[in-house]
């Protein structure tokens, strides 16, 4: 009757976490600079571990990690210029928090990419899930397939393109930053977004609340064709331009001190 | 040392899971391969697992049911209890004019009948359900609703799964927020009266209550308190009505309020419905031998050794697969 008055066999630690072991395992071949590991049979704290060490103590440079598997997590917190390969795809959650690396996914990545990424560049081969890119501050985030709903929510800064479609409410609240969107956009683009600029090529289901058409300049033009050569995406789309339209712009830059003393 | 941890601990890292999978070239081992799967996101809901699994249609009835429930007082009686609950649904099925063809027990509470029995499903479930603490889980010619607590490897060898051979199958991890830990709070759910046809869902409804209202005037019992039941009863009431299985979920998308996923299998088909948010997951790959789906890729991973393609479905969108 176990079954029936017992819970689950699963062991967790008293902050609720899985895998308390914290032992960088140490498999990556080493050849100067370079390192490669086989990631199909490690959890992904191993996984990290093994990446922290082998670039913060190791001084490698270039890292390739095999058979990521999906897993959650993977290549977060990294804070310094590095090239990163993972053969295969990510689950969620992936390179979260980066300021520096230059990431190459083969494969897809799941929900919420590159969450707060601070700088460097992500190239995903595949599609992308939901929330890709929320709240990221700078650098580039290429997605060569498609991305899901919400995209770059609460964007701060850098850039999001897309050679693919996004789902409904990407752009949400966006604050600055821009996002090159190649195929069609979802419903309710750009709503309730700040600042910055949305480029679609595509159709757009809908626009979100004060998110209007923008004026395009050969600023724009320069910057997307730059995007393009940068990262060798052949010829670009026509695009159509998407800003806030200031209606609902409600804040200024000031602090509340500040702005005591100003009004 | 590892200590305990309370659901609102663990709500803050997990969520559950769902998983189908459909096959295009006839049965295979579909037990391992589900059960593969809802391991693997066994973070996802560690409280209870699982199956729908179909099988080759048989001329013959074959009935899951339960005889306790986790919330059944484990008293002196309680073997008794067990064993008078299962006579008296036997007597009972023999009684509508049933004849009990096989009859397995798989735990001291669960039992597998296959019956060659012609009348009405619902009065069949009717009568073993009006016994005290008994469920039926499952009706049909080819579903088997399998679920009980523990992850999937606990629940597959409590039931030898591990050698199911079958067509197309969808499971679910359960992490509880809002109804108990128990066999009913389970999914998959069975659409009861209706013959093989069930769900698993990710996420709430906000208008399950006036949902369940409706469904309890047209006749039909709920055996719990979770929202997700009622899915798998309003889409089979709509098929009943003369909708496909794929209008029945498009209209869902207008009618059932909330953030959801889930997805609904029938005899010879299976599909997937995203609310208008997209605010519930769902991975999915489409092979030349199968369609695979669940909330994380791990889960498809699990059963596929070489690298694969896959994509998210956008908000509102119904995709069915037919064998």
């Amino acid at each position: 009757m176990d079954a029936l008055t017992g819970e689950s066999n699963i062991v967790y630690d008293a902050r609720g976490l899985v895998e308390p072991n914290a032992d960088v395992p140490k498999v990556s071949s080493i050849d100067g600079e370079k390192a490669e590991f086989d990631a199909q049979n490690l959890t992904t704290r191993q996984i990290n571990l093994e990446l922290r060490w082998l670039i913060n103590e190791q001084g490698i440079t270039d890292v390739t990690v095999k058979n990521p598997g999906a897993k959650h997590s993977l290549g977060v917190g990294l804070l310094t210029r590095c090239k990163i390969t993972f053969d295969g795809s990510l689950g969620y959650f992936g390179c979260g928090i980066i300021d520096g690396p230059e990431v190459h996914v083969k494969g897809r990545v799941g929900w919420s990419a590159c969450e707060n990424m601070m700088s460097g560049c992500v190239v995903v081969e595949g599609n992308a899930g939901s929330l890709t890119g929320a709240a990221m501050r700078g650098g580039d985030l290429i997605v060569k397939g498609r991305l899901g709903a919400r995209t770059g929510i609460d964007q701060k800064g850098g850039t999001i393109l897309t050679m693919g479609s996004v789902g409904s409410m990407t752009g949400f609240m966006m604050q600055r930053g821009r996002q090159v969107i190649c195929e069609d956009a979802g419903h309710g683009l750009g709503d309730s977004m700040y600042d910055g600029v949305i480029y679609v090529g595509g159709k757009v289901k809908s626009l979100g609340i004060d998110c209007v058409p923008g004026e395009w300049t050969d600023a724009d033009t320069e910057f997307i064709d730059r995007k393009f050569r940068i990262y060798e995406l052949g010829t670009p789309p026509t695009f159509q331009k998407f800003v806030c339209g200031k209606k609902l712009y409600n804040y200024d830059n000031l602090e509340a001190s500040e702005r005591k003393l100003v009004l | 040392m590892p200590g305990p941890t309370t659901d609102a601990t663990r709500a803050e890292i997990t969520v559950c899971g769902i998983a189908g999978i459909i096959y295009k070239d006839g049965h295979h081992n579909v037990g391992q391969d589900m059960t593969r799967m809802l391991q693997s996101m066994k973070h996802r809901g560690p409280d209870s697992t699982g199956y729908a699994l179909y099988a080759p249609p048989t001329e013959n009835v074959v009935l899951r049911y339960t005889t306790a429930n986790t919330t059944t007082p484990r008293d002196y009686e309680f073997q008794d209890r067990l064993k008078r609950n299962r006579a008296e649904a036997e007597r009972r099925i023999l009684g509508l004019g049933a004849k009990i063809v096989s009859c397995a027990q798989e735990t001291d509470y669960a039992f597998r009948l296959t019956l060659d029995y012609t009348g009405e499903l619902k009065t069949l479930a009717d009568q073993i359900e009006d016994i005290s603490d008994c469920e039926v889980l499952s009706l049909g010619h080819s579903l088997e609703i399998i679920k009980d607590l523990g992850d999937a490897e606990t629940v597959c060898a409590q039931y030898g799964l591990e050698q199911f051979q079958g067509t197309h199958a969808i499971g679910h991890v359960r992490m509880a927020t809002e109804s108990d830990v128990d066999i009913s709070g389970a999914h998959p759910y069975w659409a009861y009266p209706f013959s093989d046809i069930a769900v698993v869902h990710n996420g709430q409804l906000t208008n399950y209550f006036q949902w369940r209202r409706r469904l309890e005037r047209n006749g039909h019992r709920f055996n719990s308190e979770c929202d997700s039941e009622i899915i798998a009863v309003y889409l089979a009431e709509k098929m009943s009505e003369g909708l496909s299985l794929e209008e029945a979920m498009h209209e869902s998308l207008d009618e059932l309020d909330g953030v959801f996923t889930y997805i609904c299998v029938t005899a010879d088909a299976l599909g997937v419905a995203k609310d208008e948010m997209a605010a519930k997951p769902l991975v999915l790959f489409e092979g030349e031998n199968m369609i695979a789906l669940a909330s994380e890729e791990m889960a498809i991973r699990a059963i596929i050794d070489h690298e694969i393609d896959t994509y998210d479905p956008y908000e509102k969108e119904v995709l069915v697969w037919t064998r």
